[in-house]
């Protein structure tokens, strides 16, 4: 069953979140949800709209609900929680009546129907469940190690985004394990990378993101995986920056979510896109079927040894003197212990 | 710091702040809470919560001039983290309104990368990020800035050389002439309006924030 719900992409997705946008795009048809997009949408405006002004950064994204409308789309999803606050802060702004005036002063083309607006991130998490995507998974990420990071705004301020917890968030943890990752619990899931100072403010910027990809690193994570395009560019393809100033030496992948379940859900290389990543996965993939590795091997050893164990505790159970029917059958049941 | 001068409190300042963040500054009891979480406080020249106490004291020069306005990254966390509810980012986010509207020259890198995306978004409908970089370039005379992630840009297929134009790009660029002609200014809308909004509620944060029932009170009376 296919379910049709509004599509925001945001600017990001045409250049430099093109991977989050394709894999979002595909891991969405994959679970059954069936994308429209906005046509002819325009920029939401992002941080430098509203640090301008609150009416005429609304204004930027009423327009999008005006073609929304046109297209007779009421609820819209989006991947980019700045797109995402922005639709939030415009809709619940012209709830006030003055407020939505001044916004109409501007764009001239009224709102008349009633919309809403979400995360793709909330409505896998929340709409389609860990459940239903554990289902879907073909190729476990078992042995993978990473951080799951929301980013600043994915959940704040928790009036605004109403989604999961404001500081502790847990829903991309669910979705992450869901795919069989192994996720460290992360104290600065939701602190700040400061990536929109990435280049107006280059001597305070890199310390943000420096004690992001430090901690990630300390912890053992072979991946820091993120929600926000603004998150992603400045984690990943300003790593060289930002380890510049922290003096890091660490090569951590920094992929969306929605390419490892692309990846995860065995979908085409394409559609996972992690050719796209300034640090590449490789790495991190190879650990991680290492671990695999390593895990069976392991795994193998201790089912042996358990069937020693049950065997000498089978010849104990059994007469003190082993008749040669036991030790026939103690030689029959040896191979099929190693593979329990 | 300057000194602060008590006894000149610019009152019309204070109420202005109040009515374009509609907050209520004198929950503030100085905890200093928004400060400990701010993840930019290390490059404030006043903390946040030191900027609070200023807008208090009508400071509003102290205020407008500061860097730390220029600096807040909105990230929330201060706003999240106040014990008595107040939208301290929406204060800081008004604060910079104010100070581009004051001329107030702030941190102008940080002014003009904001101005050069938004001037690409009016011409195009969307921003193009090389376009903002040259002119970021151009005006700021910082002729180095991010070429070193040029090469992995271009490989990548990630930096689009020409402009994503919208076919509306028109009626976007209506919004931003508008918007400096000042049609979406509160008492002008209020005027057209006929009065009817005249006891509204100053902007979408009041509600909110949940203290609309404070502030409508108070435009009754």
């Amino acid at each position: 069953m296919s379910v049709s719900i509004g599509y925001f992409p945001g600017c990001s997705g045409l250049g430099t979140s093109m991977e989050y946008e394709r894999s979002t795009r595909a891991v969405c048809t994959s679970l059954g949800l069936s994308l429209r997009e906005i046509p002819d949408w325009n920029c939401c405006g992002s941080t430098p709209a509203h640090t301008v002004d609150h009416v005429l950064s609304a204004a930027l994204s009423s327009r999008i609900f005006a073609q929304a409308e046109s297209a007779g789309i009421t609820d819209v999803i989006t991947p980019c929680p700045s797109c995402l606050k922005n639709l939030r802060n415009c809709l619940d702004g012209m709830e006030d009546p003055l407020f939505a005036a001044r916004v109409e002063a501007l764009t001239e083309r009224p709102l008349h129907m009633r919309h809403s607006v979400r995360s793709v991130l909330q409505v896998l998490v929340e709409d389609i469940g860990p459940e239903a995507i554990a289902a879907r998974v073909r190729r476990p990420l078992a042995g993978l190690k990473a951080v799951p990071y929301y980013g600043c705004l994915m959940t704040r301020p928790g009036e605004v985004m109403r989604f999961d917890n404001p500081e502790n968030p847990m829903g991309l943890d669910r979705l992450l394990e869901a795919l069989g990752v192994e996720v460290l619990p992360f104290p600065l899931k939701t602190d700040c990378c400061g990536a929109s100072f990435a280049v107006p403010a280059r001597e305070a910027a890199p310390r943000l993101g420096g004690r992001i990809l430090d901690l990630a690193a300390s912890l053992g994570a072979d991946l820091v995986v993120v929600a926000c395009p603004l998150c992603q560019m400045n984690l990943d393809l300003r790593q060289s920056q930002i380890k510049a100033k922290s003096g890091g030496s660490y090569r951590l992948a920094v992929p969306y979510y929605t390419q490892l379940m692309a990846y995860a859900f065995g979908l085409p290389d394409a559609d996972a896109g992690f050719h796209k990543l300034a640090v590449g996965m490789q790495p991190a993939l190879e650990r991680m079927r290492d671990r695999a590795v390593q895990k069976a091997a392991q795994e193998r050893e201790e089912a042996a040894k358990r069937a020693v164990r049950n065997k000498a505790a089978a010849q104990k159970m059994a007469s003190p003197a082993p008749l040669p029917e036991a030790e026939a059958a103690e030689k029959d049941a040896g191979p099929a212990g190693g593979e329990a | 710091m300057d000194t602060i001068y008590l006894n000149s409190p610019d009152s019309l300042f204070i109420r202005e702040v109040e009515e374009e963040s509609g907050q209520v500054l004198s929950r503030c009891y100085q905890c200093g809470n928004c400060t400990a979480g701010c993840p930019m406080a290390f490059s404030f020249d006043s903390p946040v919560s030191r900027i609070m106490r200023l807008i208090q004291a009508g400071q509003k020069e102290a205020v407008l001039s500061s860097r730390a306005v220029w600096l807040c990254a909105s990230c929330e966390t201060c706003t999240q983290r106040c014990p008595n509810t107040i939208d301290v980012a929406r204060i800081m986010d008004v604060c910079r309104h104010m100070a581009r509207r004051e001329k107030k020259s702030g941190i102008y890198a940080v002014k003009v990368f904001f101005d050069s995306f938004l001037l690409a978004v009016e011409r195009h409908g969307r921003p193009h990020e090389l376009g903002i970089m040259a002119l970021f370039m151009a005006r700021t005379g910082r002729f180095w800035t991010d070429l070193d992630l040029a090469p992995t840009m271009l490989t990548k297929g990630k930096m689009a050389l020409l402009p994503h134009n919208v076919e509306g790009r028109g009626e976007v660029a209506e919004i931003f002439r508008r918007f400096r002609d000042g049609a979406s200014d509160a008492a002008l809308v209020k005027a057209l309006r006929g009065g009817r909004a005249a006891t509204a509620p100053g902007g979408p944060g009041m509600r909110e924030r949940g203290v609309s029932e404070e502030k409508s009170g108070e435009g009754l009376a």
